[in-house]
């Protein structure tokens, strides 16, 4: 059996090391070795979007991400969003319109969120609704997860 | 109870209780749970759809470094043919547990074989492919048509057809036949001066949650073993492993984590009994996990379908004949919905003469689980595409013809009782008044309305209310919270003892901290669980009143109780809960109430939808652009939530009536087990769905409540399927409305 291979990475601004095996994704990582469980895995194929992290500040899927890729990397998760006890925006505008049921791609959208905030600070509904296509939602039927994200963009732009 | 009632909190829309942990990735489902110690199973599954495991060699995988234990069906202490409870499916501790790991046939593709617990996922992973089959393999069947056949290859030589008038003599497929009348069904047509009549098709779909099955268990000699795993009712995980493990009851205790989605697919086991053998025999607490693969290969599906529909009706428009027949798919082992699907499929009407017989076939495909009202979509898609028909057939306005023949109170149902208050007509007039249904319709758009029945559940439920000295408390249920359910409780409680809804805190206990509760199944946890919610809330302020007298030495019919304040009506004094609870060490100890129920009159929920499409003629691709979901909450609590019911339950059906099926080979193996493949909707898929709550109250429910959980995904089958039928001026018979087969149907390729 090979060896394990050690990482130096930074994960939501703190330094972290672990160690993986070569076949190992970045979301195995995150959740069983690193005990980072709020990055849910619902396909572990990259089309359900539950996974989604940033790597330089990239929107992807970590079950395609290898482990050993984040060697170097700032990784972004769901536990960096927000100040310990204290929500950010997009947050609070998720609870505020009940823009989630069961909860479980909950993270997932706040992080793809926001990537599409970042990138785009003034979406349009259809800007938002294909920006976000990547992340399945079945409980919602995501008319509250799209009022919540124009919400939100609309409130950072006016404290802007 | 009264119509004009004045709630204090009812009706608001708070910020849910758990949210916080929610937005910020710190709630716990299946998969989230780590013990020390422990190791990973992994799962065997059939390559085959249907085949003879002519012998089976573990010995290799055993011999494997890192691997700790493997479970076989052999594993199973002898199970009986007894009935099992598993919310709103049905099934033997038989057929369960042959379904949990095969034995000596393999019945679908994915079906499960050989369990192993490894060190590592990898380990577990790698011994699986050492395990040694011999199949022979036979010849699948894929449908209820070739599995009603007389010739078909049998799943099981021991199944003979029930429900016969004259007992089988042949084994068959067909596990049980039901039949429902009403009237006379032969005078009925005779009156009609208009039938219409068609076969229609619904496919194998899946739930759908996007959370995989999910558990970690640890098995204890001593009667302390655990499981934790997602379900939407873990008394029922409870007594299903138990049972299939020969243990107690109170041996057993079974934690709910969060649940990530379950839409019916989570009442029942697929993991929990093997990790347990896995645990046992290693000695070790055992995780399992299942991929998206597997989730699709093994579990659920709701059944596919083939019906027909017959109706009949005079030239003034009443309604005078239905008839249906109607064969559902069990999947590998027999309990399809279809008598649900019989019970539903015309409920909406009031119509003297019905006639419905139903079908259970089993097929070599996952067994179903249910699925949101298991059942009735596929029913009711068949009579509301039939009863647009007729609406056109008669010069009529598909709104105007339902409202004449609308069931309302009194009606009498084909099974068994007379509705009580219901609001079909209610929701039929929002309909009728809404924005949506006056826009007019653009080029190459079409319009459809269909209504969904469906009858909701009570059931079991057991609530503490914990107070604390400080005035706050611990809503203590059983219900798992899949939607959002436990803002709804914290409402209740506080409506019923006047205090503000975030002095008290709901938890899913586990099944030894509260009593049995049914599951979240049926929308019956707002419903029932409320109903024991308010009952125990009432119980707390009735001791509150007690020790309120005690203080002022009256009796407690002399203490009057307003907005959480005591006061004696003898006197000037006043007590505020707080302030009891604060002094309940001198007047007899801390304050609990409590409720063990068993809630009957859970009130029906009709659904209304309208589905504005617009059909891409060149390609087949049909965009839904204006959905408006209206439905009987009863009365909304958390009126957020109840519109996010509508339009999740909206949002499936339109993926089951536009996108969503099961793809398999002629060998049965299924072909699109992902979610690239098995395509549910995405954001950029749907409109927004606007919604109507219609509130016409249920009068067995303190506050009015009927679930609302499931009728949504009833109508927009054919809400969606008489769209895209406007929309081409072709009759639409099959579903998913796909793009290569709506464009067959443009070009009349059918």
């Amino acid at each position: 059996m090979m060896a394990k291979l050690h990482i130096t990475t930074s994960i939501n601004g703190d330094a972290t090391e672990f160690l993986c095996e070569p076949h190992d994704t970045l979301l195995d990582v995150l959740r069983n070795d690193l005990q980072m469980t709020g990055t849910k895995e619902g396909c572990g194929s990259g089309d359900c979007g539950a996974c989604s992290v940033t790597v330089d500040g990239r929107l992807v899927c970590a079950c395609l991400v290898l482990g050993v890729e984040a060697e170097g990397r700032e990784i972004g998760t769901i536990e960096g969003v927000g100040d310990n006890d204290k929500l950010n925006v997009i947050q609070e505008k998720f609870l505020e319109h009940a823009a989630l049921q069961c909860g479980i791609c909950t993270p997932g959208l706040v992080v793809s969120t926001q990537a599409l905030l970042t990138l785009n600070p003034d979406p349009t509904e259809a800007e938002a609704r294909y920006f976000l296509a990547g992340n399945l939602c079945r409980c919602t039927g995501y008319d509250k997860i799209i009022r919540a994200v124009l919400d939100a963009a609309a409130t950072m732009k006016g404290a802007a | 109870m009264s119509e004009a009632r004045e709630f204090k909190y009812i009706g608001q829309n708070t910020i849910r209780p758990d949210g916080f942990d929610k937005v910020t990735g710190r709630a716990n489902y299946g998969a989230d749970m780590s013990l020390p110690g422990m190791v990973w199973g992994k799962i065997l599954r059939s390559p085959h759809a249907h085949a003879i495991i002519k012998s089976l060699d573990i010995s290799k995988a055993e011999a494997h470094p890192g691997v700790l234990a493997i479970a076989t069906h052999a594993d199973f202490p002898s199970v009986t043919d007894e009935a099992i409870e598993s919310g709103e499916g049905s099934s033997t501790l038989l057929d369960l547990a042959r379904n949990v790991l095969a034995k000596d046939k393999v019945l679908y593709h994915g079906h499960a074989i050989v369990a192993i617990a490894a060190k590592t996922a990898a380990i577990a992973e790698q011994a699986l492919a050492l395990v040694d089959i011999d199949y022979e393999v036979l010849k699948p069947v894929l449908d209820v048509r070739t599995a009603m056949a007389a010739d078909a290859p049998l799943l099981h030589a021991d199944m003979f057809t029930q429900g016969l008038e004259e007992a089988p003599t042949r084994a068959s497929n067909i596990a049980v036949r039901h039949e429902m009348k009403l009237g006379d069904i032969d005078a009925g047509f005779a009156e009609a001066d208009v039938i219409v009549e068609r076969e229609f098709y619904t496919p194998t779909a899946h739930q759908g949650y996007i959370e995989p099955h999910a558990c970690t268990v640890r098995y204890d000699k001593d009667g302390q073993s655990m499981v934790w795993c997602s379900t939407q009712g873990h008394f029922d995980v409870r007594s299903s492993t138990a049972k299939l493990l020969g243990m107690k009851l109170g041996q057993l205790k079974v934690i709910a984590s969060e649940i990530g989605g379950g839409f019916g697919g989570k009442t029942t086991v697929y993991l929990e009994p093997v990790a347990l053998i896995l645990s046992r025999k290693s000695g070790r607490p055992v995780k399992m996990v299942m991929n998206r693969d597997e989730v699709l290969k093994a579990t659920g599906p709701g059944s596919a379908s083939r019906s027909k529909i017959k109706l009949g009706a005079k030239k003034d428009g009443t309604i005078t004949a239905m008839k249906g027949w109607l064969a559902y798919e069990a999947g590998a082992f027999k309990g399809s919905p279809v008598m649900l699907g019989c019970m539903t499929a015309f409920t909406p009407y009031a119509v003297a003469n019905m006639y419905i017989e139903g079908f259970d076939v089993v097929v070599n495909k996952a067994k179903v689980a249910a699925y949101r009202a298991p059942g009735a979509p596929q029913a009711e898609f068949a009579v509301e595409m039939l009863v647009n028909e007729l609406a056109v057939e008669l010069g009529r306005d598909p709104i105007d013809l339902r409202l004449q023949n609308a069931a309302k109170e009194g009606t009498q149902t084909i099974y068994g009782p007379k509705f009580k208050r219901v609001g079909l007509v209610e929701c039929l007039e929002a309909a009728r008044d809404s924005a949506h249904y006056k826009q007019a319709l653009q080029a190459n758009q079409g319009r459809g309305i269909a209504a969904g029945f469906w009858f909701n559940v009570g059931g079991q439920s057991s609530v503490v209310i914990n107070m604390n000295p400080d005035g706050t408390g611990t809503i203590v249920e059983g219900s798992p919270d899949i939607g959002g359910s436990r803002a709804s409780m914290q409402m209740m409680a506080a409506e019923a003892m006047g205090i503000a809804p975030g002095l008290l805190k709901p938890i899913i206990a586990d099944t030894e901290n509260v009593a049995f509760s049914q599951g979240t199944g049926g929308s019956r946890t707002t419903f029932a669980t409320g109903m024991a919610v308010i009952e125990a809330a009432e119980d707390v302020v009735n001791q509150v009143k007690q020790r309120a007298a005690s203080v002022w030495n009256v009796t407690a019919e002399q203490v009057d109780w307003a907005d959480g304040v005591a006061t004696n009506m003898a006197g000037e004094e006043r007590l505020t809960l707080a302030e009891v609870c604060a002094g309940a060490e001198r007047t007899g100890g801390q304050i609990s109430g409590r409720a063990n129920i068993n809630a009957r009159g859970a009130g029906p929920s009709f659904a209304v939808h309208l589905c504005d499409v617009q059909v891409d003629k060149e390609t087949g691709k049909v965009d839904v652009v204006r959905y408006t979901a209206v439905q009987d909450a009863g009365k909304a609590i958390h009126p957020q939530y109840v519109e996010g019911q509508y339009q999740g339950g909206a949002a499936q059906g339109i993926g089951w009536a536009l996108n969503e099926e099961y793809v398999f080979s002629a060998d049965g193996l299924m072909e699109n087990a992902g979610f690239l493949d098995y395509r549910i909707p995405v954001a950029s898929d749907l409109p927004m769905i606007d919604t109507i709550i219609v509130e016409v109250p249920n009068a067995f429910h303190p506050y009015g409540v009927r679930g609302v959980g499931e009728s949504g995904i009833i109508p927009p089958l054919g809400a969606v399927g008489y769209a895209v039928e406007s929309a081409i001026g072709a009759k639409v018979t099959d579903l998913p409305l796909s793009p290569p087969r709506v464009l067959a149907l443009i070009q009349g390729n059918t």
